[in-house]
């Protein structure tokens, strides 16, 4: 079970819960899953988030694999100039 | 797709690394080069925006009729001429944008909400009758309060720009509306019980003001609407298919009606990743069935186009008495200018990025207020938070008696290190720059009188995205690389570079080409980065997939399998015990026989490049301060960054120096004055005072090198970090020349002749 | 309005146009002569990209009417290179990496010959402040000042 991280203003939507752990293979998986357990989380989840996975950041990636034993961490996508 | 390389240290590199010559260079020498404004079509108009002379207003009517009675006079656009659009936010160069706000930022609405937001555009045929009608154009107004300052506009009782914004971000939600559009915060560890182990606090609140990117060209474009909806846009812009996306966006269209062409571009850096005129110059060409043409003044880039925000920012932070931080925190507002959507948000997670602590908590403000809507100025966000936080550690160290670089290095994030916003750093190179730093004459040369040295550290993460890439094999194996990112400072040469590299050709047989957005699939801007570094990355898959192809028909032209061919340098050879023995084949005799053996060659890669890595920088600055006039010159001036790999090292030191001097600017002589009446008082070069060449010194430089292993060559992207330290640096240097510091940007003569007063009467003057 | 008739020479070229009595020599070189290298940055004489020289002497073209032009020698940068061979400060400024986006290039490089033309062996202050009217937003000047300089020191030699 991958160690999921909310950063920032996102466990507003979880009731104040920022850490726990998920079964999920990939991003999409890890979405849906979110989605379900939190469905107040799952409209945050569609447009500009990061995912980092064991620290490498990834931006729009549903398709990146997580590892059973990932770290992962959802925070706001980053931008730049 | 096949990776054409192997990791970048295992290869000795024959271009990466080179000071190889630019392609667009002799053009942009001969003034042959064609940049936003340089384009005209047969026919064309002149398109010109009315702009507000008032900060905030309801528009209670707009009368065009005696304008559109004017002769020569072709079509004019104003709220009416386009769709409202719902509330819906959507990932755009820097953060999150909302339709909602673009569709009134380029065309007020219902209210007016800065000077400068525009009203109605004319398209006419001469520039001199589109100003005459802009005069005729009759705008009835409700004049409103209005609020400039973020700490006004936060206060309670403040006039409201959206009668309808609540909070977002706040338990629980308001049940007013107020300016403050957002509330963010990350934490990690226990910074009250930080705090208890701390024997030193330092407690500041710092200052800044908006500051523009400042690129030399305005905004331009051109606009051509045919009778059956297919249009062109050519526009100077850091993403033509951000551009595109927008526009059709905004006015209904199908993408694959608009054709956006990117110009060269004269400077962005980050402020040409939003539309102003664009949508307006295609509504007004759609209107008047003839190609439009329009061009920001310079007046209008200041008063319309988006600066980076002013903000306050408080940072506290205690330390043990051997330098070891324990708890570190930070509150900042920032403007959002008119509409929501300042990078508070970037500023929040970068504040503390370059350091590794347990007891961290940053907030940040978002708030609105009667100015023009901010836009992406390198590394958005960054620079103000890291400023603030980089002038306190300065103050840490002085009272702990410790270096300023020590005290860095002591909690210097590092390879695993929990960044404060979550995740661990895989290599970076905060370290190697700090040492750098220490081992740089510059560090212990010696200082005159009322001179003084600053040091800094800068933290940005750095992005990659879709990007898509294609390279044809010419018929005399010559290849064009076709690229989406528009080049704004040499990304061709970098990404002809890294394609001669893993094609194992000669530089000379490359040619990069932007492509337009129909040549080429979706590639985001050049903006966070990103050009180099996921632009390398989709070539260098593309001729990954060339070679794939090359090795495939000399197989077939040798009739052996393709596993018994192989690529080095440019030829297919046999390879493997029973491959046979064939001459090589170069890439021009495989290219002449194409034809006969299938048809063109063409690699493509389309990708959304991910494992951008974070580049660090540390900058040392001396300046010297006159006492007489309080004017700051600054003496010399080193940066010192991690690259990952420099592909081209003059782009990448022209990278850091030019960030640099931005970084003087904004620190010492760059801001927006406003009047009591909302207007800003300013709009020019000559008094939004920019370094020129007899302001600044040489800008010395060193490249340091710590490979991102997520690139085939290991590159970072190198062009937003270098603007984050020098505030920070130039401030700590004065507070070291004169014994006393300064919290307010910028650090202007007459702000410095004040504190230089207050230091004399307190009597407390201090060399150093 | 009627048009003014000019007469007046381009880089060595007889040149004739009609121009309002408003309008720049800016104008008339990017808007009626299709002239862009001098390009508009900022049309108040702040930033230099529209450099020219009237008669050798250096000018913002922003600032110049077009019927200043009237029997006058203009030289912009489309002059500059003779044939295919580039002035030794447009390969310089290639050498040293002296542009980045490019913009403001065509004016550094009318500008900087106007320097040397008057002072061949400049110091780098010299340069400094002589270019003090041209603004770059990219580089930081000090490639730009290198080129100069390195460019001086090669005219001299040969
Ligand atoms: S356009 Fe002439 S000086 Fe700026
Ligand atoms: S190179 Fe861009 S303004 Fe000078």
């Amino acid at each position: 079970m991958a160690r999921v991280v909310l950063v920032g203003n996102l466990k507003q939507f979880t009731g104040g819960i920022a850490e726990f752990d998920l079964e999920a293979a990939t991003v999409r998986q890890l979405f849906q899953r979110l989605a379900e357990r939190y469905p107040a989380l799952g409209p945050h989840l569609e447009e500009g988030i990061a995912v980092a996975i064991d620290g490498a950041i990834h931006q729009d990636a549903w398709l990146e694999p997580i590892g059973a034993a990932s770290e992962v961490h959802l925070l706001p996508q980053i931008g730049g100039g | 797709m096949a990776e054409a390389t192997t990791a970048p240290a295992k290869r000795k590199l024959k271009w990466v690394g080179k000071r190889a010559p630019r392609p667009d260079g002799v053009d942009k020498v001969t003034g042959r080069a064609k940049f936003g404004a340089d384009l005209f079509m047969s026919g064309q108009l002149v398109g010109k925006v009315l702009r507000s002379t008032l900060p905030h207003a309801r528009i209670k009517s707009i009368d065009i009729s005696k304008a559109l009675a004017l002769p020569g006079v072709k079509a004019i656009v104003t709220r009416d001429d386009f769709q409202d659009m719902a509330s819906e936010f959507v990932p755009a160069g820097e953060m999150m944008i909302n339709y909602k706000d673009v569709v009134r930022n380029i065309m007020a609405r219902e209210k007016v909400l800065y000077e400068g937001h525009p009203v109605a555009a004319v398209a006419a045929t001469n520039a001199a009758v589109a100003r005459q009608a802009l005069k005729l154009i009759k705008v009835e107004y409700e004049v409103l309060p209005h609020v400039i300052d973020v700490d006004e506009a936060m206060k309670p009782g403040a006039p409201l720009l959206h009668e309808d914004m609540i909070t977002q971000g706040v338990e629980p939600a308001p049940t007013k509306p107020s300016n403050v559009a957002k509330r963010v915060q990350f934490a990690v560890g226990d910074i009250e019980a930080g705090f208890k182990k701390a024997d030193v606090i330092v407690e500041r609140e710092y200052h800044t003001q908006p500051v523009h990117q400042g690129y030399i060209e305005p905004h331009a474009c051109i606009a051509s609407v045919s009778e059956d909806g297919q249009a062109d846009l050519w526009v100077t812009t850091q993403g033509h298919y951000v551009v595109r996306a927008h526009c059709a966006r905004l006015l209904g269209w199908d993408i694959s009606k608009l054709r956006v062409t990117a110009s060269e571009i004269g400077g962005g850096f980050g402020g040409k990743t939003v539309v102003y005129l664009e949508p307006v110059a295609l509504a007004l060409a759609k209107k008047a069935q003839r190609p439009v043409k329009m061009v920001m003044t310079r007046e209008e880039v200041f008063r319309a186009s988006g600066p980076a925000p002013g903000a306050w920012v408080k940072v506290k932070i205690g330390a043990t008495k051997d330098g070891r931080i324990t708890a570190a925190e930070a509150t900042m507002a920032y403007q959002a200018g008119a509409f929501q959507g300042s990078p508070v948000q970037m500023g929040c997670m970068c504040a503390f990025a370059p350091y590794d602590l347990e007891n961290v908590k940053t907030v940040g403000f978002d708030v609105v207020t009667n100015r023009p809507k901010v836009a992406a100025y390198r590394a958005p966000g960054a620079p103000i938070s890291e400023y603030a936080v980089e002038c306190a550690l300065d103050e840490l160290a002085d009272q702990l008696k410790i270096d300023p670089l020590d005290l860095r290095l002591k909690n210097a994030a590092k390879e695993g290190t929990r960044a404060v916003y979550g995740p661990k750093f895989g290599p970076i190179g905060m370290v190697e720059t700090l040492e750098a730093a220490k081992n740089h004459a510059h560090y212990t040369a010696k200082l005159g009188p009322n001179q003084g040295r600053g040091v800094a550290s800068g933290f940005w993460f750095n992005i990659g995205g879709e990007t898509c890439a294609s390279i044809n094999v010419n018929e005399d194996g010559t290849v064009s690389l076709i690229i989406g990112t528009p080049d704004i400072g040499g990304s061709r040469a970098s990404h002809a570079q890294m394609t001669a590299e893993s094609l194992g050709i000669d530089l000379s047989k490359v040619r990069t080409i932007i492509a337009d957005t129909s040549m080429l699939g979706y590639t985001f801007l050049t903006g966070g980065s990103r050009a180099t570094f996921a632009g390398g990355m989709a070539a260098n898959q593309a001729a990954g997939d060339v070679i794939k192809q090359l090795c495939s028909r000399a197989a077939k032209i040798w009739e052996i399998p393709e596993d018994a061919v192989a690529y080095e340098d440019g030829f297919v050879k046999p390879a493997g015990a029973n491959a046979g023995k064939f001459p090589a084949l170069s890439i021009a005799d495989i290219a002449k026989k194409a034809g006969k053996t299938g048809g063109p060659i063409v690699g493509h890669a389309q990708i959304n490049a991910q494992g951008a890595g974070p580049s660090l920088g540390t900058h040392i600055v001396d300046v010297e301060v006159d006492k007489e006039t309080g004017r700051v010159s600054v003496l010399r001036y080193t940066v010192i960054q991690d690259a990952g790999k420099a592909v081209h090292p003059s782009y990448v030191e022209g990278q850091f120096q030019g960030g640099a001097v931005q970084g003087i600017g904004w620190a010492l002589s760059e801001e927006y004055i406003y009047g009591a009446d909302g207007r800003m008082q300013n709009a020019g070069f000559l008094d939004y005072r920019m370094p020129v060449a007899s302001d600044v010194p040489m800008i010395d430089t060193v490249i340091v090198e710590v490979p991102n292993p997520r690139h085939p060559y290991g590159v970072r992207g190198i062009g937003e970090t270098p603007i984050v330290p020098p505030m920070a640096a130039i401030a700590n240097a004065i507070g070291h020349a004169l014994g006393t510091r300064l919290y307010e940007l910028p650090m202007s003569p007459p702000k410095v002749l004040k504190a230089i007063g207050q230091n004399e009467a307190k009597g407390q003057g201090r060399g150093h | 309005m009627s048009k003014h008739h000019v007469t007046t020479t381009i880089n060595g070229d007889p040149v004739e146009y009609l121009c309002e009595v408003e309008q720049t020599l800016l104008d008339v070189l990017r808007d009626d002569l299709l002239m862009t290298g001098s390009k508009e940055g900022c049309a108040s004489g702040d930033c230099g990209a529209c450099s020219v020289t009237i008669d050798g002497r250096l000018v913002c073209s922003c600032l110049v009417l077009g019927v200043e032009a009237e029997g006058r020698r203009i030289e912009t940068i489309e002059g500059m290179a003779k044939g295919d061979a580039l002035h030794p400060l447009q390969q310089k400024f290639l050498d040293h990496a002296a542009l980045q986006c490019g913009v403001c290039t065509p004016g550094f490089l009318v500008a900087a010959k106007s320097l040397l033309e008057r002072n061949p062996n400049p110091t780098e202050t010299e340069a400094r402040y002589w270019l003090a009217g041209n603004l770059c937003r990219c580089t930081g000047y000090d490639k730009i000042i290198r080129a100069v300089l390195d460019a001086a020191a090669e005219m001299r030699r040969s």
